[in-house]
């Protein structure tokens, strides 16, 4: 680990004055890093992927960004809140149960008591020729030195929003939930708020030096969820290669609103199989108006699936990321 | 006074909103700030410790402390050897900045009672054979006792899954399991 100085700040002020105003989107090795759970960052930092010569600690900021309100317009979570909580909460797991299901799937017990929800949002990919730094090629930490990737052993990486630079797949779970119920993250800068949509948060992999929106020093505060007919009846199913405490190799989040049958509104996003959060429009375009049969839910995951690029060994996401959808969109029409 | 002595001590207050404005980027990249003094509470016990601002609470608690009963595994977050409670949640001492932990820490070295007998999730540990070459034990004890104070050791699945972080390569898991569903009720009893 290299060394770095650190600072903990106590509030939303002190925090404004240690942003570095600099243009451009941040780098995704920026000189100034935020420590929240830290589950992230030590072990990158350890790995020597991350090299900032300043953390600052905001975990003092849980007072103003560590809520979660559920009312009738929507939930509203701190960014602060950690893993656990939201995963926990019964209202979340009545009203919104994509969210509290993507969160307690994702990593352990230990993690999720830990890691904060702007932090996963945050989290890197598992690329491992990104992860071990002895590889040259990898555009996202040399931008222009190639992806290792497309030629070394990629039975885990993305089908979906690839590119020639980068194929490396999303990791989380959670931002699948929030991408299908259509969140935005809501930011704190040196010139002010702003919110985001979760959807346009993520970039695409022709820059995959560049993974979001956020400026450099800007910070996630909070997610906004707004209610829908569709909230209630959603799940997150996740297929991995063990039964617990493991990344996803394909995941759908669904959220649904049936009326006698027939799909009203659907809303899908898809994991593990993907370079970013990937909403399925085309997808959910197949669905709605029509009954939710399996034939509808096949037809609309080939839809899904139609521009997916296998780069050899996760061919096999193709055919699994389809099947996922499927039975994901099966048993969510089966809820009560 | 030395300006790196007035830092450490600037360092150890919760001030740190009052720094000078102007002094935005420079101040916070400061060689000296990479040294911190910081105030524990481990095992019921106050210390005061200088250290590198690098230093996980994992090594810190081995190192510096001789608590070397929380094991280092993987120092990745990967297999759940360095779970310690903080403030009463397990969490794992490898992906834990020292300088940054401000709730008291509970290491396998803190759970013997004031009478000097063992935790009852110790001594069911022992009964059931809940372990072979011993070396996830003490990070597997102390998931457990969070694992049944979340109340998520109500079914056989439920602590399965809750205990998946914490992994054994000599595999005793159904004893572990065993273990902890023994431990449970007496655990009410305390």
């Amino acid at each position: 680990m290299r060394a770095f100085s650190y600072q903990r700040i106590e509030d939303t002020d002190a925090a404004l004055r240690a942003m570095r105003s600099s243009g451009g989107p941040q780098a995704v090795n920026p000189p100034v890093q935020y420590l929240a759970g830290g589950t992230l960052l030590l072990d990158l930092l350890k790995l020597q992927v991350l090299s900032p010569d300043t953390v600052i600690d905001i975990n003092a900021l849980r007072r103003e960004y560590g809520r979660i309100v559920v009312t009738e317009a929507g939930l509203h979570l701190g960014a602060l809140v950690h893993m656990a909580q939201v995963a926990d909460d019964p209202r979340v797991q009545a009203e919104y149960p994509v969210i509290a299901q993507s969160l307690a799937l994702a990593a352990s017990a230990q993690i999720r008591n830990m890691a904060t929800l702007g932090g996963n949002l945050l989290q890197r990919t598992r690329c491992p020729y990104f992860r071990d730094t002895s590889w040259e090629a990898c555009n996202k930490r040399h931008p222009g030195s190639g992806c290792a990737a497309r030629t070394a052993p990629n039975r885990l990486h993305a089908v979906l929003g690839v590119s020639d630079r980068c194929i490396s797949s999303y990791p989380g779970d959670f931002a699948q939930a929030l991408t299908a119920l259509g969140a935005s993250v809501e930011t704190l800068h040196r010139d002010g708020r702003r919110s985001l949509e979760l959807e346009r948060f993520y970039r695409d992999s022709n820059e995959p030096e560049y993974e979001t929106q956020l400026l450099p020093g800007e910070l996630i505060t909070g997610l906004w969820i707004p209610a829908g007919s569709w909230t209630r009846r959603s799940t997150y199913l996740k297929i991995r290669d063990r039964a617990s405490y493991e990344f996803a190799l394909a995941s759908a989040a669904v959220a649904l609103d049936l009326s006698e049958g027939s799909v009203r509104e659907v809303r899908i996003a898809l994991g593990g199989v993907a370079y970013r959060p990937w909403r399925a429009r085309e997808a959910e375009a197949i669905l709605k108006g029509h009954p939710l049969t399996e034939a509808n839910a096949a037809a609309a995951a080939r839809a899904a699936f139609a521009g997916a690029r296998s780069a050899g060994q996760n061919a096999f996401k193709i055919e699994l990321g389809q099947r996922t959808l499927v039975r994901a969109l099966l048993e969510v029409g089966q809820l009560a | 006074m030395q300006r790196r002595d007035f830092l450490k001590i600037t360092l150890a207050t919760p001030a740190l909103g009052q720094l000078p404005a102007q002094a935005d980027t420079n101040a916070y990249s400061d060689e000296s700030r990479r040294t911190v003094v910081a105030e524990f509470t481990i095992n019921g016990r106050s210390q005061s410790l200088t250290l590198d601002a690098r230093a996980t609470l994992l090594d810190t608690l081995r190192h510096q402390l001789g608590l070397t009963g929380t094991k280092k595994g993987c120092d990745h977050g990967q297999c759940g050897a360095c779970t310690v409670l903080l403030g009463g949640r397990r969490v794992l001492s490898c992906l834990t900045l020292a300088a940054a932990v401000r709730e008291p820490v509970t290491s396998i070295e803190g759970l013997e009672g004031r009478d000097g007998m063992l935790h009852p999730m110790q001594q069911a540990f022992i009964e059931q054979d809940a372990l072979q070459c011993g070396y996830c034990t003490p990070g597997q004890i102390l998931s457990a006792i969070a694992c049944v104070e979340e109340g998520h050791a109500e079914t056989r699945a439920s602590i399965q899954e809750f205990m998946s972080g914490n992994l054994c390569r000599c595999a005793a898991y159904p004893h572990i399991f065993a273990a902890i569903e023994q431990a449970k009720p007496l655990m009410r009893k305390r």
